[in-house]
């Protein structure tokens, strides 16, 4: 980092922070600082009291007119311990040449292997895609989860999901997809958006989006629980720089992940390679987020244990 | 043979035919295969195939002719197919279809075997040979595909259209660039050949000394001591990885250089202990009692008798425990800390989060290295053994290999 000459060093495992900070935990040796994880981590991690909770609006820096932080996050703040960096979105990408003249609008389309024939990819978690075949299936938006949270609705939605079960490659990382489509293994694979921007406007491949249903998720800081007051000091003057309302938006010239920060949204400007504008391919832009989900935290705590069973035995039938 | 003497057509004109059908009915299989439609490939290969051998030995008078032809076909088929690439296929498909109907025709393929052996016999011992070669694809075909695959324009592990034609434009060298300018990539190979090499070191001194003394026919308990020694080689790595994470962390060690050095030498200790062992059985112990008589003390004798002796186990036990290290990414996952990452750490993430055709290259790199590396190793060997006119022993690789073997049969 430039500005105070600390020397950063990242270790890419977010996707095991939960188990590994467990681990550290257990072996009484924390050697992150600080960790970026999704909301939902931040909230376990909250909850067994291995994240520390947080001030936000002693911690971090106040938007440039003087709303102090929790204010300028509002809603995004899902826990004492989450300071939200982004806001991301798990949508469907397609393939332009292989969908034939038909493009498809509706996130339906996945389940339709009729008029847009092949395989498509999902991610191998219960999470996004239940709500996207119950929806599909013929139950409105708003009964989504009062439906899944009965058997029967859990069933329904493994039904649906039955119907192209031969048809679906399941992915677990966030690469998978973007690959799958430039091999043009596939004809349509979720994943998260910004992956896609950079497939269609960096890689150049011919994909485009079908925002319909995304599903809004936030990634952010937690610091761990049990610091010493030096490490913490050090991470709380990291957090303040990083998480101002300029580096939030400086993030998007790189990638298309709106800022959690009400006041970062005017300053988005271009990509930084590119020169392109980065405002309409953020997934908060009005013309992407017509009809939007924003993760169920609450719902998904839980019932993830649960569901998550019921999934892994539909998928090993 | 001579090339310019023709050999004369002995098989009939069924079995050219025939042979002309197998083969081009396999290939039509595995052609029908890409488009879907494997039996249509079958009838057509065979057809086909009977049709042009049948035609070609009976109209063409030699077998260049006949392949040449069969090439400019082939090529030319294929070329209407899918341009560049199927063109290659294509001649190189009715050259070696050529080969084999003349190979049948003409006898060659009896030549090496005695001329009382079974047709039964001659078809098995061509089958085997075919089967061996299958085999050696199965293993190589992997590591290969991976380099062209890293030369790739595109940020993706795909063979695109551009690069199946051969144009330039779909080629680049833009992930070794990646790799070689890349902070991440650099500290991490810093790390590896900062890691390996001391790891190594230690394993080969510590295993060394232990083989010597386990060899000692009045040590107490040797065989309990050897498999306690040689348990890290045989213990599912994350068990030990998730022990040593435990231990580590206690004292201290996890998270540090010295940590994943001392995690990676106990890895390659077993491999220095079974190579030196294997040595040492070849070894006079007489020669050492020589040297005392002579008034030499233990170390001299060792490191002017023993040591130039049993060198060859001991420099394969060494490539072994340095590869252990260079090529381990489960214990340091655990016992490393993201300052210590290494090579095959970053490889490893790189492929979850990124999928990134750094990788590839980081991998052609990787191979090559190795390939240089073992070569100048048995060069190196060759020469000492013809310095000190020895008669070419068995390579240190060899006895290696045959140790490892004998330790899974379980007698270590």
């Amino acid at each position: 980092m430039e500005k105070t000459g600390i020397k950063v060093i990242n270790d890419e495992s977010s996707a095991e922070a939960v188990a590994k900070l467990r681990a550290m935990d257990e072996a009484g040796n924390v050697t992150w600082d600080l960790v970026d994880v999704v909301a939902a981590d931040a909230i376990r991690l909250c909850d067994e009291g291995l994240a520390m909770e947080i001030d936000h609006d002693e911690v971090l820096a106040k938007a440039p007119d003087g709303t102090p932080a929790s204010k300028d996050f509002g809603d995004l703040i899902v826990s004492q311990c989450f300071i939200p960096q982004i806001v991301y979105s798990t949508t469907f990408g397609y393939r332009t040449d292989l969908v034939g003249d038909k493009k498809p609008t509706s996130v339906c389309a996945v389940f339709d292997t009729k008029t847009w024939p092949g395989k498509r990819s999902l991610e191998k978690r219960p999470i996004n895609n239940m709500e996207w075949a119950l929806i599909c299936d013929g139950v409105a938006k708003d009964e989504v989860y009062d439906v899944l949270a009965t058997p029967e609705g859990q069933e329904r939605a493994l039904k649906k999901l039955d119907t192209i079960k031969d048809d679906v490659i399941w992915w677990s990382a966030g690469a998978d997809t973007p690959q799958l489509l430039a091999d043009g293994e596939i004809v349509m694979g979720s994943t998260y958006n910004g992956r896609l921007f950079s497939v269609i406007e960096e890689q150049k491949q011919p994909v485009a989006m079908l925002w319909d249903a995304q599903v809004f998720d936030l990634d952010g800081w937690i610091v761990p629980a049990g610091l010493s007051p030096e490490r913490k000091a050090r991470v709380m003057d990291y957090l303040k720089f990083a998480t101002d309302t300029q580096r939030l938006a400086d993030q998007a010239k790189y990638i298309s992940y709106g800022p959690a920060r009400k006041s970062s949204a005017p300053l988005v400007g271009k990509h930084a390679d590119l020169g392109i504008d980065m405002a309409p391919h953020m997934p908060t832009d009005p013309n992407n987020a017509k009809n939007t989900f924003l993760y169920n935290y609450e719902f998904w705590a839980d019932y993830r244990d649960d569901i998550d069973a019921k999934f892994q035995a539909w998928l090993a039938k | 043979m001579s090339k310019s003497k023709q050999k004369p057509i002995v098989a009939s004109q069924q079995q050219i035919a025939g042979s002309g059908a197998f083969f081009a009915g396999l290939f039509g299989f595995l052609f029908g295969m890409t488009q879907e439609m494997p039996l249509i490939g079958i009838a057509g290969g065979i057809v086909a195939g009977a049709i042009v051998a049948f035609l070609a030995s009976k109209y063409i008078p030699t077998k260049r002719l006949a392949q040449l032809m069969s090439v400019i076909l082939g090529g030319l088929l294929g070329y209407v197919q899918s341009q560049v690439t199927g063109a290659i296929v294509g001649a190189v498909f009715g050259w070696t279809f050529m080969w084999f109907v003349y190979w049948v025709a003409t006898g060659e393929y009896r030549r090496r075997l005695p001329s009382y052996a079974t047709p039964w016999q001659v078809i098995w011992h061509h089958s085997f040979v075919v089967l061996c070669w299958a085999i050696f694809l199965f293993l190589i075909t992997p590591i290969i595909v991976v380099m062209p695959l890293s030369f790739n324009a595109e940020n993706f592990f795909t063979f695109t259209p551009e690069m199946l034609n051969f144009d330039p434009a779909g080629y680049s060298l833009k992930h070794y660039q990646d790799f070689l300018t890349n902070s991440d990539w650099q500290s991490a190979l810093k790390n590896s050949f900062l890691i390996a090499p001391v790891a190594t070191l230690i394993s080969v001194s510590l295993g060394t000394l232990a083989a010597i003394g386990l060899s000692q026919p009045f040590v107490p308990f040797r065989r309990a001591i050897m498999a306690i020694l040689i348990s890290p080689m045989i213990m599912p790595l994350i068990i030990s990885a998730a022990g040593m994470y435990f231990f580590y962390s206690r004292v201290g060690l996890q998270g540090t250089y010295l940590g994943v050095v001392l995690a990676h030498a106990a890895l390659g200790i077993p491999f220095v202990i079974i190579t030196v062992t294997a040595t040492l059985i070849g070894f006079d112990r007489s020669l050492t009692r020589a040297a005392a008589s002579l008034g030499a003390n233990p170390i001299t004798t060792f490191f002017r008798v023993q040591m130039p002796l049993i060198l060859p186990g001991v420099v394969s036990g060494g490539l072994f425990a340095f590869i252990t290290s260079f090529d381990e990414v489960v214990v340091v996952l655990f016992v490393g800390s993201a300052g210590q990452k290494t090579l095959p750490w970053q490889m490893f993430t790189g492929l979850r989060e990124q999928i990134s055709p750094t990788i590839l290259a980081v991998a052609t790199i990787l191979v090559a290295l190795s390939i240089l590396m073992l070569t100048t190793l048995e060069l190196l060997r060759r020469r000492s053994e013809k310095l000190r006119g020895m008669t070419p022993a068995k390579s240190a690789v060899k006895q290696t290999a045959e140790w490892r073997m004998s330790v899974a049969g379980g007698k270590p």
